[in-house]
C-alpha cells in the first residue's frame, strides 16, 4: 500500500511538472518562461524523490508480487532479468492506468489563464498536503515533505497572484480567468477523496487525510477569488478516476512523448 | 521599440549571502514591484545568488553623462594624496 501512495504522490509531481515544463520557451515572457520552468523542476525534483524512494520499496517486494506490480512488460523483463528497477523506470516504463495521478494535472496548458488556474488549485492543495505530510510517521515522507513546503509555498504565491492579477485585471482577462476556474472546476473534487491507498495510509498516520484539507483549501479559494472579483464556481458533480487510474486522453498523449524514448530505445542514456 | 502595452524595465540589486550591500544584477520586465521582486528571484537568484533583492524602476535611475567623464573624473586623476597611503600606523594598530 506504501508503495501505491508513494506513487500517487510521485505522478501527480512528475505529471503537474511535465505540463508546466511544456512551457518552457514559450513563455508570454522571458521571466515567466523561467518563472514556470523552474517550478516545473521543483515538482520534477519531487518526482524524482518519490520514485526513487517507490523503486526502493518496489525491489524489496517478493519475487510473486514484482511480477504483477504492473502490467508493464518492459518492467516485467527488467524483473524476469533480476535486475533493479530505478526511478526513471517508474517513471517511464509504467502504462498509463498504472498511473495514480489526478484528472486535474493532466488537463493541458490552454492558455496563459488555464495554466494559472490548475496550478492555483493544485499549488493550494499541495502547500496544505505538505505542511501535513510533514508530520508523517513515515520519515522519509516527511522530509520530501518538508523540502516540498518551501517550493510549494512560493508556487501558491506565484499562482495566487496571477489569478488576482488577471481576475482584477481587463475585462478580457477577467472574463478568461473565470472561464478557465470554472472549466477546471469539476477536476478538483477529486483531489480530496481518497483512494484506498490514501485510506490505508492515513490511518497509519502514513498518509494525509485529504478528506481534512478540504475546507481549507475551499477557505483559501474563496479568499483569493474574491481578492480577484472573481466568483467561486457553484459545487457540482465533479470527475474523478485519476486516483484509480482511470485517466482522461491527456495522460496518453503525455505519456506518448514523456516515455517515447524510453520505450523505443531501452536504457538510452545521453 | 517603445510600446506601451509592454511592461516597464527595472533595475534588480542582489545582495549575497556573504555580501554587505546590494550589487546590480541586471535588469527585467514586470508589471509591477510585487512581479518585478518575483521575477528577480526567478531569474537572478536561481543559483544561490542571493538572500536579499531591491529592484527599482528603470526610469527612476539617473546617470551621469558620459560626455562629461573628462571634467567630473579626471580631476582626480593627479591627487593621489587623497588615498590614505602615507600615513605610517602604529605597530599597535593591527586591524587595519
Amino acid at each position: 500500500m506504501k508503495l501505491a501512495y508513494t506513487l500517487r504522490l510521485a505522478d501527480d509531481a512528475l505529471i503537474i511538472g511535465h505540463r508546466l515544463s511544456e512551457w518552457c520557451g514559450h513563455g508570454p515572457i522571458l521571466e515567466q518562461d523561467i518563472a514556470l520552468t523552474n517550478t516545473a523542476l521543483d515538482h520534477l525534483g519531487r518526482a524524482r524523490s518519490l520514485y526513487q524512494y517507490a523503486a526502493q520499496q518496489f525491489n524489496e517486494l517478493p519475487e510473486a508480487e514484482k511480477q504483477t506490480a504492473f502490467t508493464s512488460v518492459a518492467i516485467q523483463n527488467l524483473v524476469n532479468a533480476g535486475a533493479a528497477v530505478s526511478e526513471d523506470d517508474m517513471a517511464f516504463l509504467r502504462d498509463g492506468w498504472d498511473f495514480r495521478n489526478t484528472l486535474l494535472v493532466e488537463q493541458p496548458n490552454i492558455d496563459w489563464a488555464y495554466t494559472v488556474a490548475r496550478a492555483f488549485y493544485f499549488d493550494t492543495y499541495n502547500y496544505f498536503f505538505c505542511s501535513a505530510l510533514k508530520n508523517s510517521a513515515d520519515t522519509t515522507l516527511a522530509a520530501i515533505a518538508e523540502k516540498s513546503l518551501k517550493e510549494a509555498t512560493y508556487h501558491l504565491r506565484w499562482s495566487s497572484e496571477w489569478v488576482v492579477r488577471l481576475g482584477d485585471g481587463t475585462d478580457e482577462s477577467h472574463e478568461r480567468m473565470q472561464k478557465a476556474i470554472n472549466e477546471l472546476w469539476s477536476y478538483t473534487g477529486e483531489m480530496f477523496v481518497a483512494s484506498d491507498a490514501e485510506k490505508a495510509m492515513a490511518d497509519q498516520g502514513i498518509g494525509v487525510d485529504v478528506s481534512k484539507l478540504k475546507s481549507l483549501w475551499m477557505q483559501r479559494v474563496q479568499e483569493t477569488l474574491a481578492d480577484a472579483t472573481l466568483a467561486m464556481p457553484q459545487a457540482g458533480w465533479m470527475q474523478q478516476g485519476g486516483k484509480d487510474g482511470r485517466h482522461s486522453e491527456n495522460l496518453g498523449y503525455i505519456l506518448t512523448e514523456l516515455q517515447f524514448m524510453q520505450r523505443a530505445y531501452p536504457g538510452m542514456e545521453w | 521599440m517603445n510600446n506601451k502595452n509592454e511592461w516597464p524595465l527595472w533595475e534588480v540589486f542582489i545582495r549575497s549571502k556573504a555580501g554587505l550591500d546590494h550589487k546590480h544584477a541586471g535588469s527585467l520586465h514586470a508589471a509591477d514591484e510585487k512581479m518585478a521582486i518575483e521575477n528577480a528571484r526567478d531569474v537572478y537568484t536561481r543559483r544561490q545568488e542571493g538572500v536579499s533583492i531591491w529592484v527599482v524602476e528603470s526610469k527612476h535611475i539617473h546617470a551621469s553623462d558620459p560626455d562629461e567623464s573628462g571634467s567630473l573624473y579626471d580631476p582626480a586623476n593627479d591627487k593621489i594624496y587623497r588615498h590614505p597611503t602615507f600615513y605610517n600606523l602604529p605597530e599597535e594598530v593591527k586591524y587595519m
